[in-house]
């Protein structure tokens, strides 16, 4: 006798988790100048809290790999007094962390507020038009991704536009989006603007 | 009033060690160090600083509030994750002024005894953050910052630590979480962080701006401070306009200046051939204010008088093409996006609320759908550990409140009926990263 009522039971349906974990990837291990530079950060913080470094850590691995790994992540968890699981539970919290391979130039649209209401939709139509892809998607020649970013902190020289977590790119221009792209693919990274927060008096 | 925090930031070594110390920098903190260090919390006090924020807090009580006879340590954390949208004042300070946050931290340390200042910087802000890194190794090598500072025999360190993307960092007891290497997610609070914070010790969490007051305090004296402003609201405020105007920018005023004077005669007013319509005066999480209501002192009291906040002092201006069932839509998706997750109402609601602001604004709405926004929004409100969960009601609250007629207007004719030419041609979808 079951406390269960009748249920239709489909092992394919229910068992499934949702859970999305990150792959295993390739075998790492941080180079010696990193793992360097992750022992001299690591003494920024007592002794027994090498915790905090967690989030530098995670940006070394995606500094040599490009992306975060489930074998990265098992590689700095001992370093800092983690579980692999702990490491997975902040890796997974951050957006600025990625979890599967990314193009060459990440290109992150500021679509909050004060960015929409400069045209930032638009600027990331005609980004997504050019590149042939969508939201979240990487070109097929693996040098763009597109993204939607949330506010960047940069308002007054919207629409913002920042690349790899490092290069910032400002006012750009829904009609110069596709000029942009090109300048990219000729020039590389030379071509951003940077960001020049403008103090009125 | 003469600028006081962004003073030289035009000039183009504004940033440096030389052109700061040249022009008065570590001034304030020699001057403090000579000072008992609840002389100098005493000073803060009767300056009446408050934090800079969003909360509005008086500095000098947060510290007082510092357990002093405790074996624990002490640290400041200073809060640079500047994330609340409409806002990038402490962009530009660190950016253009760092060692006047150095100043801070030190100033602050030394009143609440801390021997260790850490800065979490968002992780967007890299150049920022290298720049810092750079001036902060000169100020170690001249003795401004480390060990025997200035000879006084006070050692503190100054740690920069990058955040990697979480607005909810931007709460004080999430920011300690993340700083301990955990995710940005709020504790319960009490204990506050003043008695248990960093590693379960004494911390103080004061924003950046906030901090670079306390050098013209200390060198120039509470009173002064006190009457820069409107009683209870001393000091220089920065000020950042964005949105549609036609100079959006920073803007150094004081708190007697009023909304109107920010946004016409700073910010050079509405764009050509428009109108405005509407204006958030603190960051997105405050309640909107209407164009008659912007007479008033961009004060922490009088805002608040006028129905809404000050907040982050991020004010964002929108024009008469401005779809307020949009722009909800788009607050929402970012509060949707940015929740950390801890507490049912948030989490479940701002999900919840983006699903019926987007099904309004693609036509697809029925009339009780407004209603449900007002219910939905109204159980998160005070239902969460942190402020996010009311900040995160309020886009919806606020537009349904004063532009009720355009939620109608979209269900009723079943489309969007303001499609603005800088909006997207196509109905944008959600998505997920």
């Amino acid at each position: 006798m079951s406390f269960h009522p009748l249920m239709e039971y489909d092992r394919a349906k229910f068992q499934k988790s949702a859970r999305q974990t990150v792959p295993d990837g390739p075998p790492f291990a941080l180079t010696p100048e990193r793992r360097a530079q992750l022992d001299e950060i690591v003494t920024k913080y007592p002794p027994d809290r090498k915790r905090s470094a967690v989030l530098a850590a995670l940006y070394l691995v995606q500094e040599q790999q490009g992306y975060l790994t489930a074998n990265g992540m098992r590689h700095i968890a001992p370093l800092l007094d983690m579980t692999p699981a702990e490491v997975d539970d902040v890796a997974t919290y951050y957006v600025m962390f990625h979890k599967a391979p990314v193009g060459k130039y990440v290109l992150q649209v500021c679509r909050t507020l004060s960015c929409a209401l400069n045209g930032a939709e638009r600027v990331t139509e005609a980004l997504s038009e050019k590149l042939g892809i969508g939201i979240g998607e990487t070109d097929p020649s693996g040098m763009f991704t597109l993204v939607e970013f949330e506010c960047l902190g940069a308002c007054d020289r919207a629409p913002v536009v920042m690349v790899n977590n490092e290069l910032w790119h400002e006012c750009l221009r829904p009609e110069d989006a596709g000029q942009l792209v090109d300048a990219i693919k000729a020039k590389g990274g030379a071509v951003f603007s940077g960001c020049h927060l403008e103090v009125e008096r | 009033m003469d600028p006081i925090l962004t003073k030289y930031i035009r000039e183009p070594n504004s940033y440096t060690l030389d052109f700061s110390v040249k022009h008065g920098a570590y001034e304030g903190l020699k001057k403090a160090l000579a000072m008992k260090p609840n002389d100098v919390i005493e000073l803060v006090k009767a300056s009446g600083l408050r934090g800079r924020g969003g909360a509005g807090f008086p500095t000098g009580m947060k510290w007082q509030f510092v357990l002093k006879d405790t074996p624990l340590p002490k640290y400041i954390a200073c809060n640079a994750d500047e994330s609340e949208p409409g806002t990038f004042k402490d962009h530009v300070l660190m950016e253009r002024n760092p060692h006047s946050l150095f100043e801070g931290c030190l100033i602050g340390s030394w009143a609440i005894g801390a021997k260790v200042a850490y800065i979490y910087i968002r992780g967007e802000f890299y150049h920022v953050q290298q720049l810092m890194e750079a001036e902060l190794a000169k100020a170690y090598a001249r003795g401004y910052v480390g060990k025997n500072i200035m000879g006084s025999d006070f050692d503190c360190d100054i740690v920069l630590h990058r955040g990697a993307g979480a607005y909810e960092a931007g709460e004080e007891t999430a920011l300690i979480e993340s700083l301990e290497g955990k995710r940005a997610q709020p504790r319960i609070k009490p204990p506050f962080p003043a008695v248990s914070g960093l590693y379960n010790c004494p911390t103080a969490v004061n924003n950046v701006e906030t901090l670079c007051n306390l050098p013209p305090i200390v060198l120039n004296g509470a009173e002064w401070f006190a009457k820069l402003g409107p009683e209870k609201n001393g000091g220089p405020k920065l000020f950042c306009v964005s949105g549609h105007v036609k100079k959006p920018g920073v803007f150094e005023a004081s708190m007697h200046t009023t909304l109107r004077q920010l946004i016409y005669d700073y910010a050079g007013g509405i764009r050509d051939g428009h109108q405005l319509k509407a204006v958030i005066p603190g960051g997105s999480s405050v309640p909107v204010l209407l164009p008659d209501q912007l007479d008033v002192a961009a004060s922490f009291d009088e805002v608040v008088k006028a129905g809404s906040m000050l907040g982050s002092a991020g004010i964002i201006v929108m024009d008469e093409t401005t779809c307020m069932v949009w722009l909800a839509r788009n607050l929402l998706y970012f509060y949707k996006h940015e929740s950390c997750g801890k507490c049912t109402p948030c989490r479940e609601g701002t999900d919840w609320l983006y699903k019926i602001l987007t099904r309004i604004e693609n036509g697809e709405g029925v009339m009780r759908d407004i209603d449900l926004l007002v219910s939905v929004g109204g159980n998160i409100v005070g239902k969460t550990l942190c402020a996010f969960g009311d900040a995160a009601a309020t886009p919806a609250l606020t537009t349904v409140k004063h532009f009720r007629h355009e939620f109608e207007d979209h269900i009723r004719e079943g489309r969007c009926t303001l499609p603005a030419d800088w909006r997207a041609t196509k109905m944008p979808v959600a998505h997920a990263h």
